[in-house]
């Protein structure tokens, strides 16, 4: 199938991005690198009246250092992410979830920022930019604004961004030396997350110093598992001290269930997933 | 909307609706049907092609995203009646039956060669994730990939595809 008719616009600047927006109202869209928008433009299930193109703006791409963050550009492509230097070495658990999205050809087109203001439950990104404390750095009609993670993502595919909004850039706080891990589970290569867990230690000596812990696909948003987290600060890096730890990852969530699993299986899921995702960050 | 993008090595200028999806312009304005469309969803990777040199899915990128840009399809590959040695080893290895992911699983492995000239076999099976094929269960699919990264080295890709590098036969015709 083919998309349904839109006007098409693609502005050279953020600020002309957003008066795009503004002037094309409420049932406008925006396109970053498609992966996500494109397959609901062409099933129908989406039919804005006015697509808004990011391509041609060109100060929203790229990863740069500030201070004690890195702040990565929205547009900037989950191929650029998997290969940037900073992001390796600031934020791996990001690099590591990017390598999990999607396939190939869809990490040369879609986007950080994409992927984060999609806001789908069962995508990877969400999670480690919760986990890491990221910022969202959001410019509209009366300036910019800054919203941490934990506000961003509001409901199922729905985020703090006004129609007339648009994501720029995500701060994320360095975790220079931490240890990490995406553990992800899915049934066939490229499938959606089942669940996923981002997980991000610090280690001191042979002891977890600081933890930080994150779940993809069990709520409507993405869940911090503070649980699992104030369970680990302190403990000894070994096999019992992190099943214990991880025995608390289903609090506080509320998975939906479906064709791929239930809510009791997913809970038992993110419980094993959580272990094994703490683990291999903290290198044991 | 006007568009200009170098197809094949050939530049065309064109009208199109901004809904109009790259894999349509390829087939139906330029008559480049060997991109095939395979799936609804973005799944199946049969309709990959380059984009500035990078692997993607033709049915998830509009016509008017590829305005200003370069793209390589699958009939873009032999030289002079060569066979490009990515189509060359599936052709010697038996890594197809009924040929429909073909176009795209030699497009991606084009691709994956440019960014790892020598992958064992996991890494082609993780770098093809993105294309299925429903019939050779993809074993022979891996070997030809293989035996192309032998016999290509030091490597395909992007390089091999720019336009400036095309004899003259290549470059004419079109529009």
């Amino acid at each position: 199938m083919i998309p349904a008719n839109f006007d098409y616009v693609a502005p050279a600047g953020v600020d002309e991005a957003v008066r795009a927006l503004a002037e094309a109202g409420e049932d406008a869209k925006v396109l970053a690198g498609g992966q996500s928008l494109l397959p609901v433009l062409r099933m129908r299930l989406a039919a804005p009246t006015t697509i808004v193109d990011l391509r041609k703006v060109g100060d929203m791409r790229g990863v740069r250092e500030d201070g004690d963050a890195i702040v990565i550009g929205a547009m900037t492509t989950h191929y650029e992410v998997q290969r940037d230097p900073l992001v390796a070495e600031h934020a791996e658990l990001i690099k590591l979830a990017t390598d999990t999205v999607a396939d190939p050809q869809v990490r040369h087109r879609g986007t950080f920022g994409g992927a984060l203001a999609h806001a789908d439950p069962a995508g990877d990104l969400p999670a480690p930019a919760v986990a890491l404390g990221a910022e969202f750095v959001i410019a509209g009609p009366s300036g910019r604004r800054t919203v941490p993670a934990a506000e961003f993502f509001v409901d199922f595919f729905t985020t703090a961004l006004q129609p007339d909004e648009l994501l720029v850039e995500v701060r994320v706080p360095k975790h220079t030396g931490w240890g990490a891990h995406y553990e992800k589970f899915n049934r066939v290569a490229q499938a959606w997350s089942i669940v996923g867990v981002a997980a991000c230690v610090r280690a001191d000596g042979g002891t977890i110093a600081e933890a930080r812990v994150a779940l993809t696909n069990m709520a409507a948003t993405p869940v911090r598992a503070t649980g699992v987290e104030n369970a680990l600060v302190g403990q000894p890096a070994n096999a019992e001290s992190i099943k214990a730890a991880a025995a608390h990852a289903a609090e506080g969530t509320s998975p939906t269930a479906d064709g791929n699993a239930d809510e009791r299986y997913r809970k038992h899921l993110a419980e094993v997933l959580t272990g094994r995702a703490v683990a291999a960050a903290a290198g044991s | 909307m006007r568009i200009t993008v170098t197809v094949d090595g050939t530049e065309y200028s064109d009208d199109v609706e901004p809904r109009m999806l790259l894999v349509q312009y390829l087939r139906e304005r330029l008559g480049k049907t060997g991109t095939v469309i395979g799936c609804d969803t973005s799944n199946c990777g049969a309709c990959t092609v380059h984009l500035d040199g990078h692997s993607i899915k033709s049915c998830s990128v509009l016509a008017v995203q590829a305005d200003g840009s370069e793209v390589t399809t699958i009939e873009g590959l032999a030289r002079d009646g060569t066979l490009h040695p990515v189509q060359q080893a599936f052709h010697d290895n038996h890594a197809l039956q009924c040929g429909f992911c073909t176009p795209g699983m030699i497009m991606q492995s084009v691709d994956l060669l440019a960014d790892n000239p020598d992958p064992d076999e996991k890494a082609v099976r993780e770098g093809l994730e993105g294309n299925l094929c429903r019939c050779t269960g993809y074993q022979n699919i891996v070997k030809a990939v293989r035996d192309a990264a032998h016999h290509m080295r030091p490597g395909a890709g992007p390089e091999a595809e720019r336009v400036d590098e095309r004899t003259p036969s290549h470059a004419a015709g079109g529009e």
